[in-house]
C-alpha cells in the first residue's frame, strides 16, 4: 500500500520526461535510416497531421504506449473488463500457441484498442527494419498457421530477400554477438583457412607443405633483457637468419639500455653503445631462450628454422651470468630424464 | 518460550544443512536461531561485491571457512565494463585477514585481484586450500608463485578463464617438494609456457590428482608423459592437440590415454589436428563432458567421435558440428543435458557453416534430458522454438543468440515473439534465458506472465517501448538479474517499478532511453539501491536531466554507496555535474 502512494506521488515527473522521450525516438529513428515504402506511408496517416511523417508514427504509437503504461495503476480495476474481450483480440493475432486457453490465462492490461495500435506498430518496427509492407505480415501470418515450416508465399520470399540485402553489411557494435574476447581470437584464426582442409588442421600446422604463407605469419616472442625493465616482443618470422635477429636486438634494446645506465648513473652521460657478440659470448651480454620444454639454451646453437620452430621466448643475459645459467640447464636436463 | 534442544545441538542439526538458501531461511526463524545458525555458518557467498562490505559479513558470521565472491556485472565479459570499474578484491582479504585466520576457501568470479592480493592471501590464511579465480583478472604469475610456495594444503588452484600476466613459466616450480595435496589445478588461461618438468614432478607427487587443466603452451607429446605419471585423473584439460602425424607419437598418446580409466571429462584441443583425435576412442565411452569449443574439428570427424561417447551429458563445440553433426549427436547421445554450440565465425557477413535452428530442434527431439543451452545461429523460426519447447519441457538454461540483430522468423518474416513465448510458457524451470532476433514488446509479456523461476534474463536489441520492460519488471517473480543493451526502454517502466529493483541482485541498462533525470528521481526515492551510471563522455555538459545515459547499473546494497567509483561514474552524491533546465 505505501508502495502505490508512492508511485501516486511520481506521475506528475513521469509526465514530465514524456517529452524528451518523443525527441529522443525521433533521433532514433534518424538514425536507423531506413527508407520508409508506400504502405508505410498509409499506416503513417493514423498519426498527427501536420507532421513529418516519420515522427508521426512514432509519436503515435508513443501516445498509445504512454498511455498503456499511465494506466498501468489500475491496472487491477481494470482486468475483469479485459478478460471478456480476450475473443475479439484473438481474430487480431492469429499466432501458432499451442495452448489454447492461454490467452485467456494471462492478465490483459491493455485495452483492446491500445492492443490493436500495439500490435500495429509492432509490425511497424518490422517495416522500419525491413521495409517490408504491413499487409504482406498478415499474408504471412496466415500461412504461418497453416503451414509453420513451408517457406510461405512468393511475396513472402522476396521480402526475405530484400531483408538479407537491407542487413547485408552488419555493423560492428561493442559486445555483440556476445562472445568472450579470447573466442573471439580463436574464431578469427581457425575460420580463415578451415573450409577447404579436410582434416580442419590449421595452416601453421602444415608447414612443409604450405612454406610461403606460414612464413608471412607473425611469429611474435617476448624478449627480455637484464638490467632493462620494459620487455619487448619481436617477430620471429621478420627474420631469416641469427645475424638479424642480433642486428634487431641491437636495434631494440640498445636506447633502452643507455637510458637505463643514464638513469642509474644520474647525469654521467654515456653514448649508445651497440649490443655486440650476442652469440659468440665475446660480448658483454648473451642471447639466450627458453625452448617448449621451459629449458635455456644459447641462442645459435642449432639451425635457424629448428630454433624458429621451438622457441618461446627470449633473454638477453649478462654474459656474467652465463656459467650459472649453465648449471641450471645441466640441472633441468637431470630432471626431466 | 522453553528452548527444546541445547545450542549445541542445533548447531549440530544445522550443520547438515546444505544450501545457502537453507541456512537463510533457518536464520529467520527466531532470535536464538539466527545466533546459533550464524556462528556455526562456514560457507557464504556473496553475489555483488558491493552489495554489504566485509565488516558486516564478518560481524554476522565470524566463523566462515569458505567464501565465494563475485564483483564485475556479467556484461563485463563483452566488454560493455569499462577499464578500472571496480570489483576490487583488495579490501575483503584485508579484513579477512584479520578477521578468518581459518579461512580454506576462496572463489571469485570476475574481480580484480593483484599480485599483492594473492601475497596477502597465502600470508594469512594457514590452512588455505581452494583458490579459483574465474574470469578475473589484474594478477601475474609472481603472484601465484607466492600461493604456490606458501599454501602448503593447496587443493584446487583454478584460473578458468582469467587474464593472468605471464612473467614465467617457472612459477610452477615454487610448489614446494612436499606439496602433495592438489586435487585440482587448471592454468588452461596461461599463454605462454610453464616448466614442464615442474608439471610433471607436481603431478606425480599429488596422487588425489583428479582435475588437471593444461594450457595452449603444452605440447601433444608432453601430455602422454603427464597422463602416465596421473591415470586417476577424472578431468583433463589438453594443452595444444597438434603434431606431425607420425605412427609412434599416436601410439604412445592413445597407450596413455587407455590407462586413464576414470576420464569422464575432456577439453582443451588447441590447434587440434583431427588424426590424434582417434587416440580418445579408448576413453570415449566413459565420458559424460567435452569441450571441443577451442577445436576447430568439421562436422565428420566430430560425428564420428561423438559416437564414439555415448554417455555424454554436456557438449561443447564450434558451429563446426553443423546441422548434420547434431543430428548425429542427438541419436547417440540420449543423456545430453547441455549443449553450447559457438560461432566460429561470429562476425562474418554471411554463414560459413550449416548450422540452423534444425539443428538444435534434432538434438531437442533426441535428447529428452537436455536441459541448459547457449546456441548461435543466424537463423531460427518460431516453430523451431515451439519445437524445442515442447520437446524439452525441462530447461533450466536457454540462451540463444542470432548473430544479427532483429532477425526475424526467415520463414514467415514475423517476429520470434510466440517462439520465446512458447519456451518461457512450456519451460516452468526457466531460471536463465537469453533474448536475441527481431522482438516486440508482446514477449515480454509472455515473459513476465509465465517465468515465474525465471532468476536471470538478458536482452539485446529488443522490444517497442516501455511496456516490455514493465512487463518484465511487474512480472517475473524470481527475477534476482536482469541486463539490458540498446532497447528502447526508458524512465517510466524503470521509476514505475522501483520497488522490484530492491528485490533483485541488480539491473544493467546500456544504450536504451533512461535518462539522467530519472537516474535522479530512483536514487533520491530508493535509498538502498546504488545507481550508477556510467558515462565515458569527456565533457558534462551532456549531462542535463533529459539526456539519455550511456550506462547504467543499478544494484541494492546495505554497505551504501561505495567509494572506489572511478571518475567516470556518475552517481546522485556527484549530481553537481548535472544541469537543471
Amino acid at each position: 500500500m505505501e508502495e502505490h502512494l508512492k508511485k501516486e506521488e511520481f506521475s506528475p515527473k513521469l509526465l514530465d520526461l514524456i517529452n524528451k522521450d518523443r525527441q529522443w525516438l525521433v533521433k532514433r529513428e534518424e538514425k536507423r535510416g531506413h527508407g520508409l515504402s508506400d504502405e508505410n506511408k498509409l499506416e503513417l496517416r493514423l498519426g498527427l497531421p501536420g507532421i513529418d511523417d516519420r515522427e508521426s508514427t512514432k509519436i503515435s504509437h508513443k501516445i498509445d504506449t504512454d498511455e498503456s503504461v499511465l494506466s498501468l495503476r489500475y491496472s487491477s480495476t481494470m482486468k475483469s473488463h479485459h478478460k471478456s474481450s480476450s475473443q475479439e483480440q484473438k481474430q487480431v493475432f492469429p499466432t501458432t500457441w499451442p495452448c489454447s486457453g492461454h490467452q485467456q490465462q494471462q492478465p490483459q492490461m491493455l485495452s483492446p484498442k491500445v492492443s490493436f495500435l500495439q500490435y500495429q506498430t509492432g509490425p511497424s518496427a518490422v517495416a522500419r527494419e525491413t521495409s517490408q509492407p504491413c499487409c504482406t505480415i498478415m499474408v504471412g501470418l496466415q500461412n504461418a498457421e497453416k503451414k509453420p515450416f513451408s517457406s510461405a508465399s512468393s511475396t513472402n520470399n522476396t521480402a526475405v530477400h530484400n531483408s538479407s540485402q537491407k542487413r547485408a553489411a552488419p555493423v560492428p557494435v561493442v559486445g555483440w554477438p556476445p562472445i568472450r574476447s579470447f573466442r573471439k581470437k580463436l574464431g578469427s584464426s581457425s575460420s580463415t583457412k578451415l573450409s577447404p582442409e579436410p582434416q580442419g588442421t590449421k595452416p601453421s600446422q602444415i608447414d612443409n607443405e604450405k612454406p610461403v604463407e606460414s612464413s608471412r605469419k607473425s611469429l611474435f616472442v617476448k624478449i627480455n633483457m637484464d638490467g632493462v625493465p620494459i620487455g619487448r616482443k619481436v617477430d620471429l618470422n621478420a627474420y631469416d637468419s641469427y645475424e638479424n635477429l642480433s642486428s634487431a636486438v641491437d636495434e631494440l634494446f640498445r636506447g633502452l639500455l643507455a637510458a637505463q645506465r643514464d638513469f642509474s648513473a644520474s647525469g654521467n652521460i654515456e653514448e649508445e653503445k651497440a649490443i655486440t657478440g650476442l652469440m659468440d659470448g665475446s660480448g658483454e651480454y648473451t642471447l639466450v631462450y627458453e625452448d617448449r620444454e621451459g629449458d635455456r639454451m644459447l641462442v645459435g646453437d642449432i639451425p635457424w628454422h629448428a630454433f624458429v620452430s621451438s622457441v618461446k621466448r627470449l633473454r638477453v643475459l649478462k654474459s656474467s651470468d652465463l656459467p650459472n645459467l649453465n648449471r641450471d640447464a645441466q640441472a633441468q636436463e637431470k630432471a626431466t630424464h | 518460550m522453553m528452548q527444546p534442544f541445547p545450542d549445541e545441538v542445533l548447531e549440530h542439526v544445522f550443520s547438515f544443512i546444505e544450501s545457502d538458501k537453507d541456512r537463510n531461511a533457518v536464520s529467520l526463524v527466531c532470535k536464538s536461531w539466527y545466533e546459533i545458525e550464524r556462528m556455526c555458518r562456514r560457507r557464504a557467498f556473496i553475489g555483488n561485491c558491493y552489495a554489504v562490505s566485509p565488516e558486516i559479513l564478518i560481524r554476522r558470521f565470524p566463523e566462515l571457512r569458505s567464501l565465494e565472491i563475485k564483483g564485475k556485472p556479467h556484461f563485463a565479459d563483452f566488454n560493455l565494463v569499462p577499464e578500472g570499474w571496480g570489483g576490487y578484491v583488495y579490501p575483503w582479504i584485508e579484513a579477512m585477514a584479520l578477521a578468518y585466520p581459518c579461512l580454506e576457501e576462496l572463489r571469485l568470479k570476475r574481480m580484480v585481484v593483484t599480485d599483492e592480493t594473492l601475497e596477502l592471501i597465502a600470508k594469512s590464511f594457514k590452512n588455505f586450500k581452494v583458490l579459483v579465480l574465474n574470469s578475473c583478472e589484474g594478477f601475474s604469475t609472481d603472484g601465484l608463485a607466492a600461493i604456490a610456495a606458501s599454501c602448503r594444503n593447496l587443493r584446487e588452484l583454478d584460473l578458468r578463464e582469467s587474464e593472468v600476466e605471464d612473467l614465467s613459466g617457472h612459477w610452477l616450480s615454487h610448489f614446494p617438494e612436499n606439496c602433495t595435496s592438489l586435487v585440482s589445478l587448471n592454468i588452461a588461461c596461461l599463454g605462454s609456457e610453464v616448466s614442464f618438468s615442474a608439471l610433471e614432478r607436481l603431478v606425480s607427487r599429488c596422487p588425489n590428482l583428479q582435475s588437471l587443466h593444461l594450457n595452449h603452451a603444452v605440447p601433444l607429446d608432453e601430455l602422454p608423459n603427464l597422463l602416465r605419471r596421473a591415470p586417476q585423473l577424472v578431468e583433463l584439460g589438453t594443452g595444444a592437440y597438434s603434431a606431425d602425424l607420425r605412427s609412434d607419437v599416436f601410439s604412445n598418446l592413445a597407450g596413455a590415454f587407455s590407462k586413464c580409466k576414470k576420464l569422464k571429462s575432456l577439453s582443451g584441443f588447441w590447434d587440434v589436428v583431427s588424426a590424434y583425435l582417434t587416440a580418445l576412442y579408448p576413453v570415449c565411452s566413459g565420458l559424460t563432458s567435452l569441450n571441443l569449443s577451442y577445436a576447430a574439428v568439421q562436422s565428420p570427424d566430430l560425428i564420428k567421435l561423438i559416437n564414439h561417447c555415448p554417455n555424454l551429458q554436456r557438449l561443447w563445440v564450434l558451429d563446426y558440428i553443423e546441422d548434420s553433426g547434431l543430428e548425429a549427436l542427438a541419436t547417440s547421445c540420449k543423456d545430453l543435458e547441455e549443449l553450447r554450440v559457438f560461432p566460429s565465425d561470429p562476425f562474418g557477413a554471411e554463414p560459413n557453416v550449416t548450422l540452423t535452428e534444425r539443428g538444435l530442434v534434432f538434438v531437442s527431439g533426441g535428447c529428452p534430458k537436455l536441459n541448459s543451452v547457449l546456441y548461435f545461429c543466424r537463423q531460427m523460426t518460431n516453430a523451431a522454438l515451439v519445437a524445442i519447447a515442447k520437446n524439452c519441457p525441462h530447461m533450466i538454461r536457454f540462451r540463444l543468440c542470432i548473430i544479427e540483430p532483429h532477425t526475424p522468423d526467415y520463414l514467415t518474416f514475423q517476429p520470434l515473439d510466440t517462439g520465446f513465448g512458447a519456451i518461457v510458457e512450456h519451460c516452468k524451470e526457466l531460471r536463465r534465458l537469453s533474448l536475441s532476433g527481431l522482438l516486440t514488446d508482446r514477449v515480454f509479456e509472455y515473459i513476465g506472465t509465465h517465468a515465474k523461476k525465471l532468476e536471470m534474463l538478458s536482452v539485446a536489441f529488443a522490444g517497442d517501448s516501455d511496456l516490455g520492460l514493465h512487463h518484465l519488471l511487474s512480472g517475473c517473480e524470481s527475477l534476482r538479474k536482469l541486463e539490458i543493451r540498446d532497447s528502447p526502454f526508458g524512465d517510466k517502466a524503470l521509476l514505475a517499478n522501483s520497488g522490484k529493483l530492491e528485490t533483485m541482485r541488480s539491473l544493467w541498462i546500456s544504450s536504451c532511453s533512461v535518462s539522467y533525470g530519472a537516474c535522479k528521481l530512483l536514487s533520491q526515492k530508493m535509498p538502498r539501491l546504488n545507481v550508477e551510471v556510467i558515462d565515458e563522455r569527456e565533457s558534462s555538459d551532456s549531462r542535463s536531466e533529459g539526456t539519455f545515459v550511456e550506462k547504467l547499473y543499478i544494484y541494492r546494497t546495505v554497505a551504501g554507496p561505495r567509494l572506489d567509483m572511478p571518475g567516470y561514474i556518475w552517481t546522485k552524491d556527484r549530481d553537481s555535474a548535472i544541469r537543471f533546465s
